[in-house]
C-alpha cells in the first residue's frame, strides 16, 4: 500500500487509515481551514495518540505521518506545515528526561503552534486590506481562502472596490471564489485565463494567494499564476502575495522545472499514473523579480526578506 | 587614545630628518610639535630598555580597546581616528618593534600630506588632542608610524579613509609608504634592514592609477634585496610563488598562506622578557606587507588573517610557548579543515541536488570549488557535460577542461567571444567567486559579470558557488574602486613570429589594461550555495549578521 521505502516506526497498520481518515474528517468538517492546519492537527492527535518508547522513536513517527499525509494531499502547505511542526515542538526535546513529560510538554507546544497559525489569515487580512483603496479594481486568480479573508476586510471597512478572478482550469475553482464574492455584495466578474493580459490594463493591482513560498522569495501556486505575474509586470501593476507564515518551505527553485515532481500533481495522479510527463502539473513557480510584496503573519515582506525570516525559522 | 608604541633613537632621527626635508608641507603647528618630540626623545633615551618597551606595550595592548572608543569622544572624527583602531587590522603599517599599537603620528609629515585640504580648525583639534595624549603617556614618546593601513574590511567603526596602500596616484603617500616599509622591522635598535617597496610598471591607465601595477617578467628577488633576516624564507618562496602566478585561486593562495604561517610559528621563539600572543601578532605584519607588495591580498586571505591574530592574542598569558604554539598549529589546521575542506563537501552536496540528468553546465575560467562539485556530481553518476569557457591572457581554463577531462566529464572549451554562440544550449550556469561583498555583489574574476549578463539575457540560471569564509564586510558597486593590475605586457601575444604590441612602451598615448577582477551585481545571479545552504544574493548581510553572532 505505501512505499517500503519509508522507514517503518513501530506504528500498526490500522494507524495510517486512522490517520487518513481523520485528517479527511478535519477537511470536511471546516472547509474553511487551510490544508495544512487540518494536517497539522491530524499530527498533534497523531502525537497524542502515539505509544513509542522513544524520542527519537517519536520522530521518526511523526515524519512518517507527515510523509503519509502527503501522499493524500500533495499540496506544498502539507509538507511545509508538517516539517514547521516538527520543528516547532522538537525544540524542547531535550531537556527533560522523562519520555511522558517530554510528550506533555510537545503537546502543550503543538497546541500553542495551532493556535498561533489559526489566528495568521486574521493578521494578514489586517495588514492587507489597507492597500485597497476606494474604487479599486482587484484580478486575483483561482479560489483563495486567504484572498478572500482579505477582500472581506477590506468590505467590512467599507471599502468599495470590483473583483475580477480567472476562470483558473482545469478545476474552474475561480467561480466558487466568485460565488462567495458576490454573496459578500462585492460586484464580481469571471474571466478566461486567457483573458488575463486582456484585463490587466483596467485593474489596479492584483493580489493573489500562495501555496508555498520558497526561500528566494519566489511563490508556488496554481497553475496561470506565473503568467499573471509576468503580465502585470509588463503593465507595471504591482502584484501582491499574501500568505500565511506555514507556508514558507526550504525549496529553492531555479525555473519551473526545478520544481518536484512531488508537488506538481495531484496526490492521486502521482499514485495511479506512470507516464507522468504526460498529465498537466496544477501548480507553477513565479520568480521574486515579479512580486511586488509579500503580506504575512510575521509582517509586509519584500521577497529578498523572506529568506532573511526562513533563516531565522530554520537555523 | 594612548600613544603607544615606543620609539628608539635612530628611528626618531630618521623621521626628524626626514620631516626636515618635507619642510614645505609642514605647518607652523607641526613644526612645533616636533620640537616638542625632539625634547620628550631626549628624555626618553634614557629610560629606553627592553623591558620597558614590553611593559608599555603590556599597557598598550589593554588601554586600546578603551583608545578606540576615547578617540571618538575626544577628538573630532577626523582623520586621525582610524590611526587609533583596535589591533586586529590586517595590514597595518606599524612599526613591527615591541609597541605594535598604531598610533597617530608625531612625525608632521603625514599629517598634512595625507589631505591637503584640511581646515585649520582640525589641525588644531588635532594637535590639541594629541597634546593630551602626550601628556597622559608622559614618560613615552610617541611611535614613529602613520596611521594605520586600515583595509576597507575593517572593523573601523567611523569615518573610513581610503587605505594608504591604495593611494598611489599621490606620491607624498607613496614616498611615506616607502618609509614605513623601512621601518618595519623585528628588532627595535637594527636600522639597516628593510622591506624594499616594489615599483610599478609602465603607464597607467588614468582610470586605475589608484591601483598599483608590477611586472612579472623578473622574479621579485632578483628586483628586491629580501634580507632573510627580516622576512622568514618561506614567506618569501610563498610571497614569490604569488608574484609568478604559480599559486592562484582564491582557496590556493589562503591555504598557501596559512600553511606559510604554521612554518613561521613552528621555528618562531620568544624572545626573552616578551610574550607570545603580542610579539607574534607583530612579527606578522612586515610579512602581510611584504605579501601585499608581491600580490595584494584577497578577501580570503584577509579573513584567514584576521583569524589567525584573533587567535594569537587570545593565547592566554599561562601557557608555556610548546603548547602554545600547538595550540596554534591546531587552531590553523581546524580553520582549513573547517572552510575549506568541509565546507567544499557540504556545498558540493546542495550543489549535486540542483545538476539535474541532461544538463549542459557552463563554467568559467578555473575555481577550485566548481571543478569539486562537478567530480563530485560525475562521481554520483549524474549524467551531464560541460561548456569550459574560457579567456586571455590568463587562459585558465584549460586547467579546469583537463581536470575535467581527465575524470571522464565530456566538456566543450570555448572562448568568452563565443559565449552568446553556445548560450541556448546551455541550461545552468556555475561561477566561482573570489569574494562575497555585504551588498550581495559578487567579486570574481574579470568576465564573470560578463557571462551573468549574457546569460540572464537568455534566462539561463546563474549560480555562484562560494565558502562563508570568503563573505566580507565590504561594499562596493563597481569595479573601478578597489581591483587589481596584472602584468600589462602579457597582453602581447606572438604569433607566427610576430609579436603585436611589442613597442607599447613607445607610444605614449597607449595604455595597456590587464584587470584582474571585476563584480557582479546581484540581480544577476540567482542562487549563492555556501555551506550553509542555498541563499539569495540578497542575503549575504544576514549571514555575516549571524557569523558575527556566533563569534
Amino acid at each position: 500500500m505505501y512505499n517500503g521505502g519509508v522507514p517503518r516506526p513501530s506504528v500498526l497498520l490500522e494507524s495510517w487509515t486512522e490517520l487518513v481518515e481523520y485528517f479527511r474528517t478535519q477537511m470536511r468538517t471546516d472547509p474553511d481551514m487551510a490544508s495544512a492546519v487540518a494536517a497539522i492537527r491530524t499530527l498533534l492527535e497523531f502525537l497524542r495518540r502515539d505509544k513509542g518508547e522513544t524520542i527519537l522513536g517519536l520522530r521518526e513517527s511523526l515524519k512518517w505521518a507527515t510523509d503519509c499525509l502527503t501522499r493524500v494531499d500533495s499540496s506544498v502547505a502539507v509538507s511545509s506545515g508538517g516539517e514547521l511542526f516538527l520543528r516547532f515542538i522538537s525544540l524542547t526535546s531535550l531537556e527533560h528526561q522523562d519520555l511522558a513529560r517530554c510528550k506533555k510538554v510537545m503537546e502543550e507546544r503543538g497546541e500553542l503552534f495551532l493556535e498561533k497559525i489559526s489566528l495568521s489569515r486574521t493578521k494578514v487580512a489586517k495588514l492587507c486590506h489597507t492597500f485597497i483603496k476606494d474604487g479599486a479594481k482587484i484580478l486575483t486568480h483561482s479560489y483563495s481562502r486567504v484572498v478572500l479573508r482579505v477582500l472581506e476586510k477590506a468590505a467590512a471597512e467599507k471599502k468599495r472596490f470590483t473583483v475580477y478572478v480567472t476562470e483558473s482550469q482545469p478545476d474552474t475553482a475561480g467561480r466558487q471564489m466568485a460565488e462567495a464574492l458576490r454573496r459578500l455584495g462585492v460586484p464580481v466578474t469571471v474571466v478566461l485565463d486567457a483573458a488575463v493580459g486582456y484585463v490587466l490594463e483596467k485593474v489596479d493591482l492584483v493580489i493573489v494567494g500562495a501555496e508555498g513560498v520558497v526561500e528566494s522569495g519566489g511563490i508556488i501556486n496554481k497553475i496561470g499564476t506565473y503568467q499573471m505575474a509576468v503580465c502585470s509586470k509588463a503593465h507595471n501593476k504591482p502584484f501582491y502575495v499574501v500568505a500565511e507564515s506555514f507556508k514558507f518551505v526550504r525549496l529553492y527553485p531555479l525555473n519551473q522545472q526545478d520544481v518536484p515532481d512531488r508537488f506538481k500533481y495531484k496526490a492521486d495522479t502521482l499514485n495511479n499514473v506512470s507516464e507522468l510527463s504526460k498529465e498537466h502539473p496544477v501548480i507553477d513557480y513565479t520568480p521574486p523579480s515579479l512580486i511586488t510584496l509579500l503580506f504575512t503573519d510575521l509582517g509586509v515582506l519584500t521577497p529578498s526578506a523572506v529568506s532573511d525570516e526562513l533563516i531565522k525559522l530554520y537555523l | 587614545m594612548a600613544d603607544c608604541g615606543e620609539a628608539n633613537g635612530p628611528e626618531r632621527k630618521n623621521e626628524i630628518v626626514r620631516a626636515k626635508n618635507e619642510e614645505k608641507e609642514l605647518t607652523k603647528e607641526e613644526k612645533q610639535r616636533l620640537r616638542k618630540e625632539k625634547k620628550q626623545q631626549k628624555k626618553q633615551k634614557e629610560k629606553k630598555d627592553d623591558k620597558g618597551s614590553s611593559e608599555k606595550s603590556g599597557r598598550e595592548k589593554t588601554l586600546d580597546p578603551l583608545s578606540a572608543s576615547q578617540v571618538l569622544s575626544t577628538q573630532s572624527p577626523t582623520q586621525k581616528v582610524p590611526a587609533s583602531a583596535p589591533i586586529p587590522v590586517p595590514p597595518s603599517g606599524a612599526p613591527s618593534h615591541s609597541s605594535g599599537a598604531p598610533s597617530h603620528s608625531s612625525s608632521g609629515a603625514p599629517s598634512p600630506a595625507d589631505k591637503p585640504a584640511k581646515s585649520k580648525a582640525e589641525l588644531k583639534a588635532e594637535r590639541r588632542a594629541r597634546q593630551e595624549a602626550d601628556r597622559a603617556s608622559k614618560q613615552q614618546g610617541s611611535s614613529s608610524s602613520s596611521k594605520t593601513k586600515a583595509p576597507a574590511s575593517d572593523l573601523n567603526p567611523v569615518v573610513k579613509r581610503l587605505p594608504e596602500h591604495v593611494q598611489v596616484d599621490d606620491p607624498a603617500v607613496v614616498k611615506r609608504l616607502a618609509k614605513k616599509l623601512e621601518r618595519q622591522q623585528t628588532r627595535p635598535h637594527s636600522s639597516a634592514k628593510k622591506i624594499p617597496l616594489r615599483s610599478d610598471y609602465g603607464y597607467k591607465v588614468s582610470l586605475f592609477s589608484h591601483l598599483h601595477q608590477y611586472s612579472r617578467k623578473a622574479p621579485l628577488t632578483q628586483l628586491l634585496s629580501i634580507p632573510s633576516s627580516v622576512i622568514h624564507p618561506s614567506i618569501v618562496r610563498l610571497g614569490l610563488q604569488y608574484s609568478q602566478g604559480i599559486v592562484t585561486g582564491s582557496n590556493a593562495r589562503s591555504v598557501a598562506l596559512l600553511h606559510a604561517f604554521k612554518q613561521v610559528i613552528m621555528d618562531y621563539s620568544t624572545p626573552p622578557n616578551e610574550e607570545l600572543s603580542r610579539d607574534l601578532v607583530n612579527k606578522l605584519k612586515p610579512y602581510i606587507s611584504f605579501l601585499n607588495q608581491c600580490r595584494p591580498l584577497s578577501a580570503s586571505m584577509g579573513n584567514a588573517i584576521k583569524y589567525i591574530k584573533k587567535e594569537i592574542s587570545n593565547i592566554p598569558s599561562q601557557y608555556k610557548e610548546e603548547e602554545a604554539k600547538t595550540k596554534l598549529l591546531e587552531c590553523i589546521d581546524k580553520y582549513i579543515d573547517e572552510k575549506v575542506v568541509l565546507a567544499a563537501k557540504a556545498i558540493s552536496k546542495y550543489a549535486i541536488e540542483k545538476i539535474s540528468d541532461g544538463d549542459v553546465i557552463l563554467v568559467y575560467g578555473c575555481s577550485s570549488l566548481v571543478n569539486h562539485i562537478l567530480c563530485e556530481a560525475f562521481d554520483k553518476n549524474r549524467k551531464f557535460r560541460v561548456i569550459v569557457v574560457d579567456s586571455r591572457p590568463r587562459l585558465e581554463g584549460r586547467e579546469a577542461l583537463r581536470r575535467l577531462v581527465q575524470i571522464g566529464i565530456s566538456c566543450t572549451y570555448v572562448l568568452i567571444s563565443a559565449l552568446s554562440y553556445v548560450l541556448p544550449e546551455v541550461s545552468k550556469v556555475f561561477l566561482g567567486a573570489h569574494a562575497l561583498l555585504a551588498n550581495g555583489y559578487v567579486m570574481s574574476r574579470v568576465g564573470t559579470s560578463q557571462i551573468a549578463l549574457v546569460a540572464r539575457a537568455f534566462n539561463v540560471p546563474v549560480l555562484v558557488c562560494c565558502e562563508t569564509y570568503k563573505f566580507c564586510e565590504r561594499v562596493q558597486t563597481d569595479s573601478f574602486v578597489s581591483n587589481e593590475l596584472d602584468d600589462p605586457d602579457e597582453l602581447m601575444v606572438t604569433r607566427k613570429g610576430k609579436t603585436q604590441l611589442e613597442d607599447w612602451h613607445d607610444l605614449s598615448t597607449l595604455g595597456l589594461l590587464n584587470l584582474v577582477y571585476d563584480v557582479t551585481p546581484p540581480d544577476f545571479v540567482d542562487l549563492v550555495i555556501t555551506d550553509l545552504g542555498m541563499i539569495p544574493c540578497t542575503s549575504v548581510p544576514v549571514v555575516l549578521r549571524v557569523k558575527n553572532v556566533d563569534q
